[in-house]
């Protein structure tokens, strides 16, 4: 409570200090907005530019997208420890349970847009080449005496599963992620099968009608404009592939979210400072997680942009959300 | 039984809306231009993050543990020395306050950086000045005045202040008591300094730096180095209190001298690979 309050406090000083620079330099100031808890768009008399949020703080929508660079810049060689830290290593089956209710077959292209590390595509990978080699083993074990016939026939079929290969595209605005990503892929000896793209979740470098599975996992909350990262998923899928986030959302039960605040802004910020030297990142981070929309208006958002069947699971009590839509 | 709960959590906000409204009006003339990175900060001063108690408590839980873990982290042993130095920054700050040089470093807030600093003005001065012996030891030991961390968790103005200092001061210690940056220098001044200021944090690097040095160093330290570096850092002026910026010309035994300290009783070299 007194957290809250002091942010509130915060944001009163921040609005009467902008008064005052704002005052000096003669433009009509953008009173008002700031005090809007959800995320708002107003606009300015003099510059016409909108502004949006970043965090708790109120900035131009230009600027957001430059601070989100340089936060993810910073943190990029500590992240995955990070995120072990911080979520005590429960983001791990965060992003199992998102493969499960993925369920992929072999053959399907991915698309895993602010991929960064490269978390989502590996497990995909993994997943599906544990469901192929669950198949040969039972395949195998159906034959246990194969004749000559069936033996030549399997040789055949072994070239043919060539065109069969699965593919994951990591797509990241971020050149420092993707770097972590590739040097993690070569750590474990993945080569085939995926590439690695620097790309704007607003503005994606694909054509239309690509992917069979678009994700994005924990990513959406920092896109400037998320209709926009919505319409562009849309765009890029094929007709019946699927659309799938995972993003931090609104906690149901009042006791745990009591508890999860108080955790977000005590210690986040203290373990970005301690283990990765870095306060202000996690203190974005948790304030960013607040700013997002709830589970219902984010469904609403991604029924908006043209998806069917839009659904989302709780995951952790709310603290995580899982939306899936289809693009038919 | 909820009032008695709230009630703190009021006074408590209503002297953080009192801080707060105190940023408001910026201290900038204090400050050297080099910290205005951006123009418009959210707390006491550029890079003021606001903490709970409780966070700081973790904070200094987290940070001694990283920095044990590695020492080389001196962003962990800063944010150790800000969370735990509270009692003993304010001693320090009453100390400067009581002497009319340390005052006038109250005041004026001069700041040691590359970029306030001449250094071909320095490296000029004549063998045995202030000045030229400091040169000689960012030379030898290959250091720089910029490596200092900004004070992020203190929530005082000044105290923010007293802190910086003490860590640009850190080298011109070095200097006075002819102590080079390896382990066994490092511990001495380490020593001297916990004796004068009475942070903890130089009070835990004192105690745990000796762990690192071999038995022929512990005994040089024991026997002479140490109780040398505890009875001046107690008998010694206030460090933080020296005008350095005024007195470059001044000859190094001529300073020492005023400041009560001896000349140290081993004369160490700086070594060639870095051992800090």
């Amino acid at each position: 409570m007194a957290a809250s309050m002091r942010l509130l406090v915060r944001r009163a000083i921040r609005l009467s200090h902008r008064h005052v620079k704002v005052a000096a330099a003669g433009v009509s100031a953008r009173s008002g907005c700031c005090w809007e808890p959800s995320s708002c768009r107003c606009y300015s008399d003099a510059a016409g530019d909108r502004s949006t949020h970043f965090g708790f703080e109120t900035v131009p929508e230009t600027e957001k997208a430059k601070r989100v660079y340089k936060v993810f810049e910073n943190v990029a060689q500590k992240y995955d420890i990070m995120n072990d830290a911080m979520s005590l290593g429960i983001h791990r089956v965060w992003k199992d349970m998102l493969l499960h209710a993925m369920h992929p077959q072999a053959g399907v292209r991915l698309l895993d847009v602010a991929g960064g590390t490269g978390d989502i595509a590996f497990r995909f990978l993994e997943y599906i080449r544990s469901q192929q080699e669950r198949q040969k083993r039972r395949a195998a074990r159906s034959m246990k005496t194969p004749s000559w016939q069936d033996i030549s026939n399997n040789y055949s079929t072994e070239d043919e599963d060539r065109p069969q290969e699965s593919r994951a595209v990591v797509c990241d605005i971020n050149k420092e992620m993707l770097k972590v990503g590739k040097q993690k892929a070569e750590n474990m000896g993945i080569r085939a099968g995926l590439s690695w793209v620097v790309g704007d979740a607003e503005e994606l470098p694909f054509d239309d009608d690509q992917f069979d599975i678009y994700t994005i996992a924990f990513g959406i909350r920092n896109v400037t404009h998320i209709d926009q990262a919505l319409q562009e998923a849309l765009r890029v899928l094929k007709p019946g592939g699927r659309f799938m986030c995972l993003e931090f959302s609104k906690v149901t039960n009042p006791v745990l979210a009591r508890l999860y605040d108080a955790y977000s802004f005590q210690m986040i910020p203290v373990l970005g400072e301690v283990i990765a030297g870095d306060w202000k990142s996690y203190q974005y981070l948790v304030e960013s997680i607040r700013k997002f929309p709830g589970q219902e208006e984010f469904k609403g958002m991604i029924e908006d942009a043209g998806f069917y069947c839009v659904r989302y699971y709780n995951l952790t009590g709310g603290v995580v959300a899982l939306h899936s839509g289809f693009k038919l | 039984m909820w009032l008695h709960v709230a009630k703190p959590f009021h006074r408590f906000s209503q002297r953080q809306c009192v801080l707060l409204s105190k940023a408001v009006c910026p201290h900038r003339l204090h400050l050297s231009t080099t910290q205005f990175t951006d123009a418009f900060y959210d707390g006491l001063y550029p890079g003021h993050i606001h903490t709970t108690p409780i966070q700081k408590a973790l904070l200094a839980l987290g940070s001694g543990v990283a920095a044990l873990q590695n020492p080389y982290r001196h962003d962990m042993v800063a944010v150790l020395g800000e969370t735990t130095g509270h009692l003993a920054l304010i001693k320090l700050r009453d100390r400067m306050r009581n002497d009319p040089e340390g005052y006038s470093v109250l005041t004026e807030r001069p700041r040691i950086r590359l970029s306030t600093l001449d250094l071909s003005k320095m490296a000029s001065l004549p063998d045995g000045s202030f000045g030229r012996e400091y040169f000689r030891f960012l030379e030898d030991n290959h250091v720089t005045p910029d490596s200092r961390a900004e004070v992020k968790f203190v929530d005082n103005e000044e105290l923010a202040y007293v802190m910086q200092r003490y860590r640009e001061v850190h080298d011109l210690l070095h200097t006075l008591l002819g102590m080079p940056t390896n382990m066994l220098g490092e511990v001495a001044v380490k020593w001297f300094e916990a004796a004068q200021t009475g942070l903890p944090m130089c009070a835990l690097g004192a105690v745990l730096g000796p762990f690192r040095l071999n038995a022929s160093r512990l005994q040089l330290l024991f026997t002479s180095l140490g109780p040398w570096a505890l009875q001046n850092g107690q008998r010694s002026r206030c460090i933080l209190s020296i005008f350095y910026e005024r007195r470059w010309e001044q000859s190094l035994e001529d300073l020492r001298q005023e400041l009560n300290i001896e000349p140290p009783p081993v004369i160490l070299s700086a070594t060639k690979k870095k051992s800090n």
